[in-house]
């Protein structure tokens, strides 16, 4: 019988839960997860609870995940992460209806299509199948909040120059000028292009740095 | 000379029995978790959306304190309805002010919009003949542009006195219902639309447009008998 290693370093460490936040980051660094990130940063608070979900569903299906790691066999291990995920993914849109109507209304169809993001299983497959609860959990954690920050990013920008407003909370005088192309896909792709650009520019800074230290 | 090869052995292939049973066993563990869930929140749910609609009559009808729900049959009867809502009832809300005088009534309606349907609600007042108020229930329209119909405080005026008189016959409406370019409106059934959310615009009009249409021939009545509203709230 196969199933899934279950090799796992003995120690804990906070890199594992940081490094999602900032040096993996699934967004600006893995660029994984792009059609929620497109679709939904177009306002903070929309960025906000879609990344809030996304993290309940990588947290909760990464403790399953990991707490199975032993018995599921190899061969089928795909289906039942999928069938894991799908079922938090059903559990929060519960919760979501359950929590603000509002809030379920502007997530729409998104929610449901937290089953399909690649973070999700990405990290079921690399990282929670392969290693112990508390480690899955942290790593599951950090992703998730890394996730968030960068849909927080997004949505401040495009709601602040889309909108004139933050939170629903307007910012200008009546006489601002709305930039209504980056609430559409197409300002969304704008958006994520430059926060790419400053990202990659702040690495390779770091870089250059470490390299004149070394030196 | 010979060499010396360590061949790992292949990895045995698992039972076909034993992954039936993790998948079932998984199955059964995640389907109990979403019952569980589902029943929790249903309760929650249900009762978010009631307070949602509750809210959204009292937005709809000014000056109502106090509501009674009816049911239009199928022969176009209307009945009074105390019961829980199953989903599949035609129901109006008659809306009375303090004084218990009628102040109109909510009607809820749907129709495609330019991402998905747009579900609304609005109030229609028989005496003005004039729809009162509206207000979005669901729509996914998008955000910033399409979500105008709910935010934009220049189109949601449109419908605070929006004309939906019926002919002479009582049968359909005299003027249809229509959206019109931002800032063009010039007649009292016109709405004016919003620059940049041009379809969401346009789709509410024809959603209320359609369902006055349809509705307010069944909900006046035949001529000379006692309004279903006039009964006792």
């Amino acid at each position: 019988m196969t199933t899934l290693p279950a090799a796992e370093p003995a120690g804990l460490d906070t890199d594992t839960f940081l490094k999602g936040l900032w040096r993996e980051n699934p967004v600006f660094v893995q660029v994984l997860g792009m059609c929620p990130v497109l679709a939904v940063s177009n306002t903070a608070m929309n960025g906000l609870a879609m990344g809030l979900a996304a993290t309940f569903v990588l947290v909760m299906s990464s403790t399953l995940v990991s707490l199975l790691r032993n018995v599921i066999p190899k061969q089928v291990r795909i289906a039942t992460f999928i069938l894991i995920i799908a079922t938090f993914v059903t559990i929060v849109d519960f919760l979501i209806q359950a929590i603000s109507l509002d809030v379920h209304k502007a997530l729409g169809a998104f929610i449901a299509l937290i089953v399909v993001n690649c973070i999700i299983l990405g990290r079921a497959e690399a990282f929670a199948s392969k290693n112990s609860l508390v480690r899955s959990v942290l790593d599951a954690a950090g992703m998730g909040l890394g996730f968030t920050f960068a849909l927080l990013c997004l949505g401040v920008v495009r709601e602040v120059l889309g909108s004139g407003t933050l939170f629903d909370i307007p910012l200008f005088g009546d006489s601002f000028q709305t930039w209504s192309i980056t609430l559409l896909p197409g300002g969304g792709f704008f958006t994520l292009g430059l926060w790419l650009l400053l990202f990659a520019g702040w690495s390779q800074r770091r870089q250059r740095r470490q390299a004149r230290q070394e030196a | 000379m010979t060499q010396t090869v360590d061949i790992e052995p292949a990895p045995a292939l698992p039972n076909s029995w034993h992954m039936i049973r993790t998948l079932g066993g998984v199955g059964i563990l995640c389907s109990l978790l979403i019952v569980l869930t589902f029943q929790w929140t249903l309760p929650i749910i249900e009762k978010n959306k009631a307070e949602a609609l509750e809210r959204a009559i009292y937005n709809v009808l000014p000056g109502a304190t106090e509501r009674a729900t009816f049911r239009i049959l199928e022969d176009a009867t209307i009945t009074r309805f105390d019961e829980k809502p199953t989903g599949g009832e035609r129901l109006v809300y008659a809306g009375y002010d303090a004084r218990r005088q009628f102040v109109g009534i909510a009607i809820e309606a749907a129709g495609q919009g330019f991402q998905d349907v747009i579900r609304l609600i609005y109030g229609y007042s028989p005496q003005r003949q004039q729809v009162i108020g509206m207000e979005v229930l669901e729509s996914r329209e998008t955000p910033g542009l399409g979500d105008k119909i709910i935010k934009d405080d220049d189109f949601v005026a449109n419908f605070a006195a929006l004309d939906v008189a019926l002919d002479a016959a009582g049968t359909t409406l005299r003027n249809a219902v229509v959206a019109v370019k931002n800032g063009k409106k010039t007649a009292a059934w016109e709405i004016d639309g919003i620059t940049g959310a041009t379809i969401s615009s346009v789709a509410v009009a024809e959603i209320i447009d359609a369902s006055t249409r349809s509705l307010l021939p069944t909900l006046r009545g035949p001529s000379g008998s006692r309004h279903f509203w006039e009964r006792e709230p």
